[in-house]
């Protein structure tokens, strides 16, 4: 029991760098992206590409591969993401849909359907752990890639709240108009958080086939697990994101304890139900708050006080 | 105002939308010949175009008209499929069971309506989606499925082969006409209007009066109980089902496909888009990985440049959109 619920805590580091990146496109660009989880295939892809075929040791690898998504995400947001936000909210999602299979399927044409793993380049890293009391063996791997999910998201907090990007960034996402009053460029703005947040998703890809496989077609998974994570905690705060991150984790940890079946759905519950709460919450505050629903509901009257009605 | 004044001050159906409507009822009549003198590849091919243009015009209703951007219908067409494997399975004959399969997988979008539709957009389209892949599983938890084997309807093999490719070749076509007829009647009556006046402005809509949650649902149930039945059809043609196929979120993604690249929000749109989606797996289809790839990039350079879909290009160029589903109001004489 204790042993599942470290693990579903480690876990949750790997799905908040996963959902930080789609919370920081939402929250600063207004931006859904629906390839985020095959970015996150695409930086697997090619920390693979550099260790398997170029001969690259693996920490290298990562250290070029971060950059490059960067790149990419500062691309795909200059040519595609920018035109398609002038369409409103239907155009982002049919265009990034269109490069979701666009990215899978050239990457399943490219690299094969194998699945693939950074596993047997790193070692005794892979499966070292440490013997704790109570029997308790905790893997180093997920324990280095939860303080490295920490480092990385404590840094962009720093980055967001210290910068002059930061503050741009904040502002941008904000109020856009006040911000662009204020001599700030929307547009650099949105390329900057577009490069942050693929990078992200590249680490994340990265963190994946570190700790299991990846195959051209894990990236609507990946999706889903970063969207759950960024509503169960709450958009726009990288904190929300973190405790998102661990509360998916720590769900699936014990949904798999019932059965290995069980560990994606029970994370999927999760998701539902805290979508559930916050409507009937929503709706309760609409009627003047629980006690009042209540008892309009049960008894049929309306004891609204202060409200015309 | 009566029905017959407000008739009065609508324009008629311009006369190119009339001779568009008796050519298709033409070509309903020739396609109900066609399964007694083609070949049976002919045949089948058909009867996947007929479910392409189900998919295409139900989704169009779903997100073209009512602004319910899915990505999850693909639980209906999974579930469609289900509900008639446990009723073949029940003893009803597989046949009648398509339209029973589809009628009851509409009942329960009825009770998922209830959740999904107080969602914001963005939750709503992944919301679906998360629902279909929780349905997908507790499907799978069924032993009659087998898991991720999946399980046939032996049932449909009792039947003469040619004979059993007639009827679904005959069921899917009265289908489609029913589906394309049926969102017409839908859109040109009052339904239609208000739902194109929610997906211009839901609260605008809310304040003249249109019950926007009632409106919205109706369409929900009904896209949701057109995909069930083309996924019943589906699986009559191809006998397995395997959850992970009927719950696959490629059905949303043709779809999507279909509807963006004919016009979204446009009736003749979709038909077209499935008419050139079946045309091109027709061609590039053996490609395979490629050829997805490749629908991929036609779907990003659609949205980026032809938004409007190939009945854009005909609205560009200043004439006026083919079976419009807009009014027309006569100007005031005088």
């Amino acid at each position: 029991m204790l042993e599942a619920i470290l693990q579903g805590v480690l876990l949750g580091g790997y799905y908040a760098v996963l959902a930080a990146g789609l919370s920081l496109m939402f929250g600063v660009v207004r931006f859904i992206n629906l390839a985020h989880g095959d970015m996150a295939v695409l930086g697997a892809m090619l920390a693979l590409w550099l260790v398997q075929v170029m001969g690259l040791n693996v920490p290298m690898a990562i250290a070029l591969t971060l950059p490059a998504m960067g790149a990419i995400g500062w691309l795909l947001q200059r040519l595609i993401f920018e035109r398609a936000l002038r369409g409103g909210f239907l155009i982002p999602i049919l265009t990034t849909i269109g490069l979701a299979a666009t990215l899978q399927n050239g990457m399943f044409a490219a690299f094969g359907s194998d699945t693939k793993s950074l596993g047997a380049h790193i070692g005794s890293l892979s499966w070292a752990s440490w013997h704790l009391p109570g029997d308790i063996f905790l893997g180093k791997l997920p324990v280095y890639m939860f303080l490295t999910a920490l480092v990385v998201l404590g840094g962009l907090h720093l980055i967001l709240t210290r910068t002059g990007f930061g503050r741009a960034v904040r502002a941008t996402a904000s109020d856009p108009e006040a911000a662009a009053l204020c001599g700030i460029d929307a547009r650099r703005v949105h390329r900057g958080a577009a490069a942050i947040a693929v990078a992200l998703a590249g680490l994340a890809g990265i963190f994946l086939a570190l700790r299991a496989q990846v195959t051209p077609f894990s990236g609507p998974m990946m999706l889903i697990f970063a969207f759950e994570a960024v509503v169960i905690g709450g958009i726009g705060s990288l904190r929300g994101t973190l405790i998102g991150g661990i509360a998916l984790g720590l769900a699936q940890a014990m949904g798999g304890m019932i059965s290995p079946q069980f560990s994606i759905l029970a994370g999927h519950c999760l998701f539902l139900a805290i979508l559930a709460l916050r409507m009937t919450e929503a709706a309760a505050s609409e009627r003047g708050g629980w006690r009042n629903t209540l008892t309009a509901v049960l008894f049929n009257r309306s004891q609204i006080k202060g409200r015309l009605s | 105002m009566s029905r017959a004044a407000i008739a009065d001050k609508i324009m008629p159906m311009p006369k190119g939308d009339k001779l568009i409507v008796l050519a298709a009822g033409l070509l309903l009549l020739g396609l109900g010949a066609l399964p007694f003198l083609a070949p049976a590849l002919i045949v089948d091919k058909m009867i996947m175009l007929f479910i392409l243009i189900i998919f295409a015009v139900m989704w169009n209703l779903l997100a073209g008209y009512a602004g319910l951007i899915s990505v999850g219908q693909q639980a209906f067409v999974g579930l469609g499929g289900y509900a008639m494997v446990r009723m073949v399975d029940a003893g009803l004959p597989p046949f009648p069971a398509i339209f029973v399969a589809a009628l009851v997988t509409g009942a329960l979008a009825f009770v998922l309506s209830l959740f999904v539709l107080r969602m914001k957009a963005g939750e709503f389209a992944i919301a679906t989606w998360v629902i279909a892949e929780v349905i997908r599983a507790i499907v799978s938890f069924d032993p009659i499925v087998q898991g991720e084997t999946g399980t046939s309807v032996v049932a449909l093999n009792a039947y003469a082969p040619e004979m059993r490719r007639m009827t679904i070749y005959l069921l899917a076509l009265v289908s489609m006409a029913g589906a394309v007829w049926g969102t017409w009647a839908l859109l040109k009556g009052r339904t239609g209007a208000e739902a194109q006046a929610i997906r211009d402005d839901e609260d605008a809509a809310a304040s003249v009066g249109i019950s926007t949650f009632r409106v919205k649902q109706r369409i929900y149930i009904l896209a949701s109980v057109g995909c069930a039945l083309a996924g019943t059809l589906w699986l009559a043609s191809s006998i397995t089902f395997q959850p992970r196929t009927g719950f696959g979120i490629q059905w949303s993604i043709f779809m999507l496909f279909m509807v963006l690249v004919g016009g979204i929000g446009t009736f003749i749109g979709p038909i077209l888009g499935a008419l050139l989606f079946f045309a091109l797996q027709e061609i590039f289809g053996d490609f395979g990985a490629w050829y997805l790839a490749g629908l991929g990039l036609v779907a990003i350079l659609f949205a980026l440049y032809l938004p409007r879909g190939i009945v854009g290009l005909w609205l560009d160029r200043g004439y006026n959109e083919p079976l419009s589903m807009r009014r027309r109001l006569k100007l005031p004489r005088g």
